[in-house]
Order: C-alpha cells, then structure tokens, then sequence
C-alpha cells in the first residue's frame, strides 16, 4: 500500500470529520445567528442524545434501533431545549454574558445529572451489524483504501440534515419568518411575526439536530457525562471560523477544519495537528475577522 | 465595532471551557486511634477509576480495624479528593500530612499528581503508597511504588509478543509522560530484539477521532498494536477500529490501561479478544484472591469489577500495617526500613514483597478479554520480577538514590 490510499483515505476521513464537527455545530450557528445567544449547555444536548440512543436500543434492540434513536434524540433533545429557552434564556436575552454564565450552570447540571443516573462510567452504545463493515479497493491505484461503513452513514446523516435545514430556510413559511427576523427583528415583529415563537422554534430546531447529532457521535466515540465537552469546543471553533451565525459558513468551516487536521496528520501526529489548526484558524481571523462567510445581520450589528 | 463585541462572549466561553472542578469533605472520629491519609480523585476525569481504589484502601483498614488494628490502635482513615488536579493533590497531601497529622498516604493515580505529590513527602518526610502501574525514571526514598515498573507490565508483555512470533509492532499512546516514556523503552527494546516498530502515534488525553491513526496502521500493517491510551479514549479508538474492519480478532491489540472495569465500561464485546498485561486479573486462582474478590464484592455490589490497581491500594496497607509491626512505630523513616525488610506476603496477587529499591516484587501476568469483561489468563512470567526503575537501555548506569 503505497501513499495514494493513504492520501485519498485522509480526504475521506476529512469528509468524515467534517460532518461530524457540522453536526455539532450546526445547532450552535443557528441559535447564535437569530438570538446572539451562545448556549454552553450544547455539548450537553449531543451527551443527551447519546444517552437517548441508549435507552432507545434497550427498547428497540436490533438493527433497526439506531434509525429509531434518531427521531427519539431530535425530539428529546428538542424538548429539553424548549425547557431551557422558555424557563432561562428568553429571560435573559437582551444579556449576552449572563446567558453564557447560565447555560454554562446549565451545561454542569445536565453533566451531574447523567452521573447520577446513568454513573460515571460511559454506557454502551454499538453500530448494528448493517453499519459494521467496511469497503476496501481491491485492486488500481487506490488498493488498500478503506472506507468504513458507518462514516458513510454519519456523512449522510450530515448531507440530510444540511439539505433540509437549507430547504426549511429557503422554501417555507417558517424559514421566511426565521429570515425576516434574523434580519431585522424590530421590523418583523412591527409587521406582525411572533418573534418569541420564531426563536423558540429555532432554538429547538438547533438543539434537536445537536441530539440527533449525539446519537451518530455515539457510533464512533464514548456515551459518557462529559462526552459533549470533546466537541464543543472544536463546534465553537468552527462557528467562529464559519462566520458566526452563516449556517453556509458552519459547512465550509467544517469541511476546512476537517481536511486541514486530515491532511496534516499525514505528516505529523494528533497533537501537532491540533496545534498547527488553532495557529491556521488565528491566522485566518486575522486577516479575514467576519470568518469564511459574513452575515449581514442587524442583529449582529447592534 | 461589530465584530469586537461578538468576541467578548467568545472568550468567556472559552475561559469557562478551561474552568475546573471542586473538592469534597474528610471524615473523622477520636478515640485510641492513628491517622492515616487516603488521597484519591473522587471528582473530575479521573474519578472513575480512583474511587474504587479508596473503597479497596478503605476496606482493607476497616478488615484491620476488625480484626483488633495495628498495635493496638483502631486506624482513623482521612479521606482527601484530589480531583483530578495535580495541584490539589499536592495540597491536599500538605493537609494530610502537616495539618491532619497522618502517620502515611496511600493514594495518587496518574503520574501527574505523583510527581506533583514527591517533593511535598520529601519536604515533610512522610510516605506515601502509590498503588498504579508507571513509566518508572523516579525512585524517590519517600514514596513506596507498588504498581508495575516497566520492567514488570511493559516489557513482559513485549516477551510474551516475542514468543507469540509478532515481528512488526504499532505503538498508540495518549500524550503525556506514561505512554511517552512506555514507547521509548519498548522502541529500545524491539530495536535490540532485531523486530519492527511499524510505528508510533499520540492522540491527546480524551482525543475521539482515530481516522488518521487507523489509517497509518493500515498503511503500516503490523502484526499487532501496542496501546497505552487512558480514559475515554480507548472506547472511541476501539469502536473506530470495529468500523475500519479491524476489530480485535483482525489485528490484535495489547492494552497497557484496561482492566476488568474499563472493560466493563466499554461494553465488553467491543474489546473482546484484545490482550491486557496486568499483575493481578480478578480471574487468578488462589484463597487470598478469592477472599478479597468476595469481600469486596460483599460491601460493594455482587457485579463489582476488581482490577490492579484497586489490589495494589488494597495490598499497600496490609504492608504498611506489616512494617509498622516489624518496626514496633508509626515513625515513617522506620516504617521504610521495615517494609523493604520484610519477607514475601502472600497476597491476592499472590506472593509480592518491597525490595530494597522501595517497589514491588511481583509477578507478570497477560490476560485475554472474554466476552463477560473478564480475563483469561494465557501467560504468567517465570516467577516473580524484580522492578527496576531504570530501564538498562533507555537510561544505562541510573540507579536508586537508596540503594
């Protein structure tokens, strides 16, 4: 096996990583582009939705069980953010500093929480059977290359959810609305839009896909009570990187991040990897500050 | 300016990211009693294997309470959290000694906060018992090592490989002094046996994402891996392994950080077949183990896991209370004199004693996971080793200070 499988491998794998880290971010993005609001407590809705994948498979064990995880983690992950926005944050919005400091209260009580009922130890969530497999180029150039099944599905969980929430925010009603008060809220709620339903609605949507993004995380990584602190912060760096708020931005940030961090490590480890990403993405905010896409947004302006 | 203000919120958040964690309460009562410290993670990352090494520390003082103390005194255990924060042990390990009036520690667990730990014993002159497995390159006159020294988990389990016929060998670690330091001894040592190391790759402590790893071993193809990641880690780089079409019975692996409760953790399909290197697996023959597995099971729950470094915590205070026998104090210049003076104890581990170097004569056992999270023992050295701190290859001519 020589270096093209290696080579094209690493782009797959960047591919990969990047529809993991748009997964997380993505909830992120929308809540901070409509509400300026940044929720420390969203590592915690992908632990949630991991968690839900657990109790989803005791119920329904199988190979099906992973596909009804999913639905289960969306809306699971859904209601508890309409919990958090309805009870905290809406009573917090004009103060962005204090959302920070109680989502992040949040985000401690939620971790507790899951030890206390689930402990301190992780819980056991498998790929079926179906997703337990890999594909490897038999012969030409690329001999060797593997492609594992269950990236595969994660990379189309991720294609599926990029694809609805831009034909939710382009061709609907709701998405007009969500438009229209992103741009500029004092205007839509003048011309009649509730503004309190519209983030209401947005900041579930953003928590329900970090669920869901918690139940395909769970294939590939731990079910622990910390487990959304691994992918906050490189969910965050992604934002910024993006354009805070752009959900286009979120997607190509992602994608740089994550071929960036594969391409490197061919030549170097992990841990060098993750230092040359953090000196290439404060090199790049220093010359272009407003991240890969700008928004345009009096909400961001005020 | 727009974007200054959108980064405020930024950096808090990050600054909150980096935020840590709190500690807890001691415990205490009177009486003819001595104190002893127990200092142990029971917050934080680390909490999930050091608070079973407490309750093995803890019920080896409560057996030794029951059966009459140590001449003559009940021992008053005081338990500290070190929180998974090397400066809080070393803080916590003051207290114990300068303001709580220990006579010894058990306790520690990463070599973080053991070496956080050494200068605050040396200072005070007391002794600490540090039960886990390390990478060795210390031997301080105040701390009594019984976990493995490389010499006695490490390279055993490179024999057994040896003999097994495995010719290229990939090492995996998490980044920091253990697996560094593990990898630099096996690398020596498979140079001077004329074998591969087909390579060598670090993730960071809690690192999730093995793509670029797995694909260097299977550009690499070796004949088997070496693993010394820690904590979470092992659950994402085993279930990434599964997805690649690697999955143990494929490409063995031989892990240096998973006893029976990480296996336990994981979900012991996922790592079934894998190897382990241990010198205690709770599946040993013999009464004492038996004993110990039953009674620990007894106060603990029915399906308690019993790994290495809870026997270790478990076997350090039945030594310490041996040594403080032979030396008639609790006086810990003469309870170190004692203790490397004393013969063989007959432990659940089987027969171990401190030799002159302060660590501890032991034996090297190679495990196989079964699918109950179990061990199947498949290889023991030939008798018990005796550690040595200081590889001959990696560090020629170090010796002990002591010895």
């Amino acid at each position: 096996m020589g270096e093209w499988p290696l080579i094209a491998g690493q782009i797959f794998n960047g591919f990969s990583v990047a529809s993991l880290y748009v997964l997380a971010a993505l909830g992120l993005a929308l809540s901070f582009g409509l509400m300026r609001v940044i929720n420390m407590a969203h590592g915690e809705m992908l632990m949630l939705g991991g968690y839900l994948a657990y109790l989803t498979l005791q119920v329904v064990p199988g190979p099906l069980g992973i596909l009804a995880a999913m639905p289960v983690a969306f809306l699971g992950a859904a209601a508890v953010g309409a919990v958090l926005e309805t009870t905290l944050i809406k009573r917090l919005s004009a103060r962005p500093l204090d959302t920070l400091l109680a989502t992040w209260g949040v985000s401690l009580i939620l971790q507790q929480a899951a030890r206390n009922i689930f402990g301190a130890i992780g819980v056991d969530v498998r790929a079926p059977q179906w997703l337990n497999h890999a594909y490897t180029v038999q012969s030409g150039l690329l001999e060797g290359l593997t492609i594992p099944a269950t990236r595969l599905f994660i990379l189309a969980v991720a294609f599926a959810v990029m694809g609805a929430l831009s034909l939710l925010l382009a061709r609907t009603r709701i998405g007009l609305l969500v438009r229209a008060v992103n741009q500029d809220r004092g205007m839509a709620a003048a011309a009649g839009i509730n503004v309190r339903a519209v983030d209401l609605s947005v900041f579930c949507l953003g928590t329900g896909i970090a669920g869901l993004a918690g139940v395909v995380l769970a294939l590939l990584g731990p079910v622990t009570p910390n487990v959304g602190q691994s992918y906050v912060v490189p969910a965050f760096l992604v934002v910024v990187l993006g354009g805070l708020g752009s959900l286009k931005g979120t997607a190509i940030a992602s994608l740089i991040v994550g071929l960036f961090s594969a391409l490197v490590q061919i030549l170097v480890d992990v841990s060098l990897a993750q230092v040359l990403l953090l000196l290439f993405v404060i090199g790049f905010i220093q010359f272009r500050p407003q991240g890969v896409v700008a928004v345009r947004s009096r909400a961001l302006d005020a | 300016m727009v974007m200054r203000g959108m980064y405020k919120p930024v950096g808090l958040a990050a600054l909150l990211l980096a935020a840590t964690s709190l500690s807890a309460p001691a415990t205490a009562w009177a009486a003819d009693t001595v104190k002893v410290g127990v200092l142990q993670s029971l917050t934080g990352t680390m909490a999930i294997s050091e608070v079973t090494v407490k309750n093995a520390e803890i019920l080896a003082i409560e057996e030794i309470n029951a059966s009459g103390g140590v001449l003559g005194k009940k021992i008053e255990p005081v338990v500290e959290d070190g929180a998974s924060d090397p400066a809080i042990f070393a803080q916590k390990a003051t207290k114990l000694v300068q303001d709580g009036g220990v006579v010894t520690v058990f306790g520690g667990w990463t070599s973080a906060s053991r070496k956080a730990m050494l200068p605050v014993f040396q200072k005070l002159k007391s002794l600490l018992w540090y039960p886990v497995q390390f990478e060795g390159n210390e031997c301080s006159p105040n701390i009594m090592y019984s976990g493995a020294q490389p010499n006695q988990q490490i390279l055993p389990a490179l024999t057994w490989a040896v003999e097994k016929g495995y010719k290229s060998y990939f090492l995996i670690g998490s980044d920091y002094v253990f697996p560094r330091t593990a990898n630099l001894i096996l690398k020596k040592h498979i140079d001077a046996d004329k074998l591969k190391v087909a390579g060598e790759e670090y993730v960071p402590l809690g690192g999730t994402d093995f793509s670029a790893v797995i694909a260097k071993v299977q550009a690499a193809k070796p004949d088997i891996i070496f693993s010394t990641l820690n904590g979470d880690s092992n659950v994402s780089f085993f279930k990434q392994m599964a997805a690649a079409g690697l999955p143990s019975a494929k490409l063995p692996v031989m892990s240096f950080s998973i006893g029976e409760q990480e296996a336990v953790a994981m979900g012991p399909s996922l790592v079934e077949g894998s190897y382990a290197a241990w010198n205690y697996f709770q599946s040993l023959d013999g009464a004492a183990n038996k004993k110990f597995v039953a009674a620990y099971q007894a106060k603990f729950g029915a399906g308690a896991a019993v790994t290495d470094p809870m026997v270790h915590g478990y076997v350090d205070v039945y030594a310490w209370k041996a040594a403080v026998e032979k030396a008639g104090s609790f006086d810990p210049e003469k309870v170190r004199a004692a203790a490397v003076a004393l013969d063989y104890l007959d432990t659940a581990m089987g027969k171990v004693k401190f030799a002159a170097n302060q660590s501890l004569v032991q034996t090297g056992y190679i495990g196989q996971l079964d699918p109950t999270g179990q061990f199947k023992i498949i290889w023991q050295s030939k008798g018990t080793i005796d550690p040595d701190p200081y590889d001959p290859l990696v560090f020629p001519g170090k010796k002990c200070p002591a010895s």
